[in-house]
């Protein structure tokens, strides 16, 4: 009985290393693949240019606006201590729509069941900001994903987005980031895509830009038609993304080339 | 959404010593050669000039070009001399003036 156990035991193993998961000692942030010039422009506040969204986020906070005439920190206060660790938890299941909601989401549904605000455009400066604001509280804190009953059909479908063939290019998103980091693709180095850093400044981008668009900027690459921003194959493949990575410190607002 | 600027200068000096100073500018640096997708020219917008003074004497100045990237890091050094205001002017495109200031003490 013993021998079946043990048995079973190395076939469970045999199945992973074929999934190809990365062991936990060997997870890696993007940030061990950048240069040394790269690594030093996000260390330095002075230098990381995602500090000019965090500045901007500040000031938001405490702006009043919408029919409610209320600012952010009229209803949460001080976000250095109120938003401590909330970027690391999210996506986050919210009871009232039923599924997970992302950081970006959760600010809009402030916006606009408190604020009485409409909901700030993806990818605009006002919600970067805001979300660069509220991820740098978090900076330095381990990813805490917790999956309960409710999260967990999301997370496998999360996992399945993850894990299926997608676009022209008939490529699935762990064939790189499982099974080929580290080695080259073109002139770039293939990271582990350990979502630890955002919304963080990418300089190809010349700008801030959330998770969502290099969701989105990776589907295009394999040739397949990226969901639209807010999509709930995105908010899933999030979830999975920072599942994944848990326990991982939080960068944000991280620099990539 | 008003720019920002970012400076970083020592708060303490020994007179004398070489300081660096790091500067870093929010915008967008629209180059003036890009279309857009029905083939308009998108105007130029950047930064023109940049000047650093230590109490009111010039101590560094650069122009600024098209090819040069979004959200522009300007770092330099000067020797410390006296305590004072080191004063940093950003002029450009559309009327952009940003001036910022930062204090320092030498002894």
């Amino acid at each position: 009985m013993r021998l079946f156990g043990a048995a079973v035991g190395v076939v469970a193993l045999a199945a992973s290393a074929f999934a190809g998961e990365i062991p936990r000692v060997d997870r890696r942030s993007g940030y061990d693949f950048m240069s040394r010039e790269t690594r030093a422009m996000q260390d330095d506040d002075t230098a990381n240019p995602g500090l000019l969204w965090v500045l901007d986020g500040g000031a938001l906070w405490n702006r009043k606006t919408g029919a409610a005439g209320r600012a952010c920190a009229d209803c949460h206060g001080d976000a250095r201590a109120s938003m401590k660790g909330v970027a690391a938890r999210h996506p986050l299941f919210d009871a009232a729509r039923g599924r997970p909601v992302s950081l970006e989401q959760r600010i809009n549904l402030c916006r606009t069941d408190r604020q009485q605000a409409p909901p700030l455009a993806w990818e605009s400066r006002e919600l970067l900001a805001l979300t660069a604001y509220v991820a740098r509280q978090s900076r330095g804190l381990p990813i805490e994903i917790a999956i309960d009953q409710r999260a967990q059909p999301f997370l496998d479908a999360g996992r399945a987005t993850w894990e299926r063939r997608q676009g022209q290019l008939n490529l699935a998103c762990r064939q790189c980031h499982d099974a080929n980091w580290g080695r080259q693709l073109a002139g770039s180095v293939i990271p582990q895509a350990h979502p630890t850093g955002y919304p963080l400044y990418r300089l190809e981008w010349q700008s801030l830009g959330s998770l969502q668009r290099r969701l989105r900027n990776c589907l295009v690459g394999m040739r397949a038609d990226p969901y639209e921003y807010g999509a709930p194959e995105l908010v899933d493949l999030e979830l999975f993304l920072m599942w994944r990575a848990r326990g991982m410190t939080i960068e944000a607002p991280a620099v990539r080339p | 959404m008003v720019a920002n600027a970012l400076v970083n200068v020592p708060a303490q000096a020994r007179p004398g010593e070489i300081i660096e100073i790091k500067t870093l500018i929010s915008h967008a640096m629209e180059t003036g050669y890009r279309r857009t997708q029905l083939g308009a020219l998108i105007p130029r917008d950047i930064v023109r000039q940049f000047v650093c003074a230590y109490n009111g004497t010039e101590v560094f100045r650069a122009e600024l070009h098209p090819a040069i990237a979004a959200n522009p890091f300007i770092a330099f050094s000067t020797i410390a001399t006296e305590s004072g205001t080191l004063t940093f002017h950003w002029t450009g495109d559309n009327g952009f003036s940003v001036t910022e200031s930062a204090a320092i003490v030498v002894g």
